[in-house]
């Protein structure tokens, strides 16, 4: 067992036992659903469905009913299509690097956070592929032998380099989080007493037995995919970054874009785990486990990353003058005092200003600012995409394609849908998954537990 | 005699652990432990040996490593070369900066999923297996010791005075 140090705060709250863990977590899963819960499922269901029939429209009509046109041939979709990749980055953060780090807090919140990862890459991988137009040649990405005369896919392209690092990074983020949740279905399938859950939870839970080679085998495997997915969480949003930092246009054309972009995925990450975890915590009644210190960790990773976003922006701002080239100077001008100001002022605003507050003790561990906050940020990270990807491109070359881009009701609508679509899956989860980890939550109730903590025999031997 | 195994039930992970130490020591063999989450330091007591499976991920990492490299060669470089932009590609060496990333994103996906694969089938873990540990109570807050008499010369009344002393909570023989 490990100790830590008496004056860190415990990670688990109360007098709880291996036991009251266990009930803790299953009785959500076990008792019925509350009303609320069928409310905000019906509602996200809803917005959700409004979504896939936006999208089957689309499909159906053709890319024309975006509101682009030939200047702006890139908008909410590449937009949209970053942010949620962008939110997907938070889970498997917090379960592969801070895993290397061995920073135990993440155990509270890493399920969660793992399974918001990949709802969001979901919603992410449905841009670029509506954005085809022809969904059912997809396939055609992929490197497969074919008639065009072996014709293949170009691998110097950075947009083939995001297809495989986006489908590599959603297969093993799920392959990582199943391996965990592996023991607790088990758990699960051992406490369940109706004839019909028994039998899904069997089939979930594979049959586990907890035997002392397998936990062997459990914490390797787990340690070696957190090392593989440490560097891809990092390559991934690169690679989404090359697809602008690899063109001539000029606002995109940025070596500072890789770094930049992981920092603001992580920051915009952060913020989505706080939005649904404060809620969550409350809802399933799970403040024993994720409570004030756990945000407060949470808002300092959103103060450090959000303060290399801000470090970027301005560092991008200076190059741009200081480089002389005069369109990447106009760009930026025109970035922050042309048409779209309002956008590059929302963006400033909500993610340079804002996560500077959470430099106040008070307000990192106040919940409903961090709330506040993290929709705040939200927000913020939604214009950043916006900021770049349309003031670059509307104020071409040639004054005379000058353009201005208007979304149309089908942009609104994949947007609003994806955002219906991912609240369905998460509650889903919520409903019928074990939202905490359980088998690492009890692994560190002895040494991070309140009353372990407190008891006078906490220092003595050992 | 019948040959029996024994589950031997506690209910604290360091009383198990004392429990399994105390017997080892006495020159008991323990055939295996179940446990709700991983203790640290079983293995190495009741002689549960440390896993290659990072020997296995870092072959099926290599496995990956080669495909993209031969992949991308034949498919960029011999079978059908293009300009594109300009990018040098007469050699794999001259075109090699294009052709990290997917590299290094092919070896992860193979060395990741790979191991999850091997790792399922050495548990004999599989979807819809039947539950493999002796007791339901083993994934909520008990810990289980198995021990066999058949692999202990020792007779089975010493066996039992034993086991009485690691403090126990419930003890379970089947014949088998």
């Amino acid at each position: 067992m490990q100790k830590e140090a008496a004056i860190r705060e415990p990670l688990i709250l109360g007098h709880k036992t291996y036991h009251d863990i266990t009930e803790d977590v299953c009785r959500p899963i076990e008792d019925k659903a509350p009303k609320m819960w069928y409310i905000l499922f019906g509602i996200a269901l809803i917005v959700g469905l409004y979504g896939v029939g936006c999208i089957l429209y689309l499909l159906g009509t053709g890319v024309g009913v975006w509101g682009l046109n030939k200047t702006i041939g890139w908008a909410w979709d590449i937009t949209n299509f970053v942010w949620w990749v962008g939110i997907g980055h938070a889970g498997t953060l917090i379960s592969a690097v801070l895993l290397l780090f061995r920073q135990k807090w993440r155990m509270a919140i890493n399920r969660s956070a793992e399974a918001m990862t990949i709802f969001a890459v979901f919603m992410a991988g449905l841009f670029p592929l509506i954005h085809m137009g022809r969904l059912w040649v997809g396939y055609w990405v992929l490197p497969i032998p074919n008639q065009f005369g072996s014709l293949w896919v170009n691998f110097n392209s950075p947009l083939l380099w995001d297809v495989f690092a986006i489908s590599t990074y959603l297969s093993v983020s799920l392959v990582f989080w199943y391996i965990g949740l592996i023991p607790d279905f088990a758990t699960i399938r051992d406490r369940a007493k109706k004839p019909v859950a028994k039998k899904m939870y069997t089939i979930l839970s594979f049959g586990w037995s907890g035997r002392a080679k397998h936990w062997n085998r459990f914490e390797m495997v787990s340690l070696v995919l957190a090392g593989l997915a440490t560097p891809l969480v990092f390559s991934v949003h690169s690679i989404v970054s090359f697809d602008f930092a690899t063109s001539v246009i000029p606002g995109w054309h940025t070596t500072i874009f890789p770094p930049y972009f992981v920092a603001g995925a992580v920051f915009s990450g952060f913020a989505m785990v706080q939005t649904l975890l404060l809620i969550m915590r409350k809802a399933m009644s799970l403040e024993a486990y994720i409570h004030t210190k756990h945000v407060e960790y949470m808002n300092i990773v959103i103060m450090v990353t959000g303060s290399i976003v801000g470090t970027a922006y301005i560092t991008e701002l200076f190059i741009s003058w200081y480089s002389g080239v005069e369109y990447e100077a106009y760009a930026f001008l025109n970035r922050a005092t042309g048409p779209y100001w309002w956008a590059y002022f929302a963006m400033m605003t909500c993610n340079v200003i804002s996560p500077q507050l959470m430099w106040f003790r008070k307000l990192r561990r106040s919940l409903l600012f961090t709330f506040f906050i993290s929709i705040v940020v939200n927000i913020g990270m939604w214009f950043e995409r916006y900021v770049i990807i349309m003031t670059s491109l509307h104020r071409d070359y040639l004054p005379s394609s000058w353009s201005m881009h208007y979304p149309s009701p089908i942009d609104i609508g994949v947007y609003i849908g994806t955002i219906g679509l991912f609240f369905t899956f998460f509650l889903l989860f919520a409903r019928f998954f074990p939202v905490l980890a359980l088998n690492e939550i009890k692994s560190i109730l002895k040494g991070s537990g309140q009353s372990y903590k407190e008891s006078p025999d906490y220092h003595k031997n050992h | 005699m019948a040959n029996k195994v024994i589950y031997v039930m506690y209910d604290d992970d360091g009383v198990l652990k004392d429990g399994a130490k105390k017997l080892v020591s006495k020159g008991i063999k323990i055939a295996d432990a179940f446990s709700p989450f991983p203790i640290h330091g079983i293995d190495p007591i009741i002689g549960v040996k440390n896993t290659r499976l990072g020997i296995m991920a870092f072959i099926y990492g290599l496995t990956g490593l080669t495909l993209a490299t031969v992949g991308m060669r034949y498919f960029m470089i011999v079978d059908w070369p293009m300009n594109i932009g300009g990018k040098p590609n007469f050699t794999y060496l001259d075109n090699i900066l294009s052709f990290i990333p997917i590299t290094f994103e092919f070896t992860v996906l193979c060395a990741a999923h790979g191991m999850a694969i091997t790792y399922l089938l050495k548990n004999k873990t599989l979807p819809g297996m039947p539950a493999q540990n002796p007791d339901p109570r083993t994934t909520d807050d008990k810990f289980v010791l198995e021990i066999r008499t058949a692999d202990n010369s020792i007779d089975e009344k010493e066996l039992d005075e034993l086991i009485k002393d690691t403090g126990y909570i419930e003890i379970d023989k089947k014949n088998i």
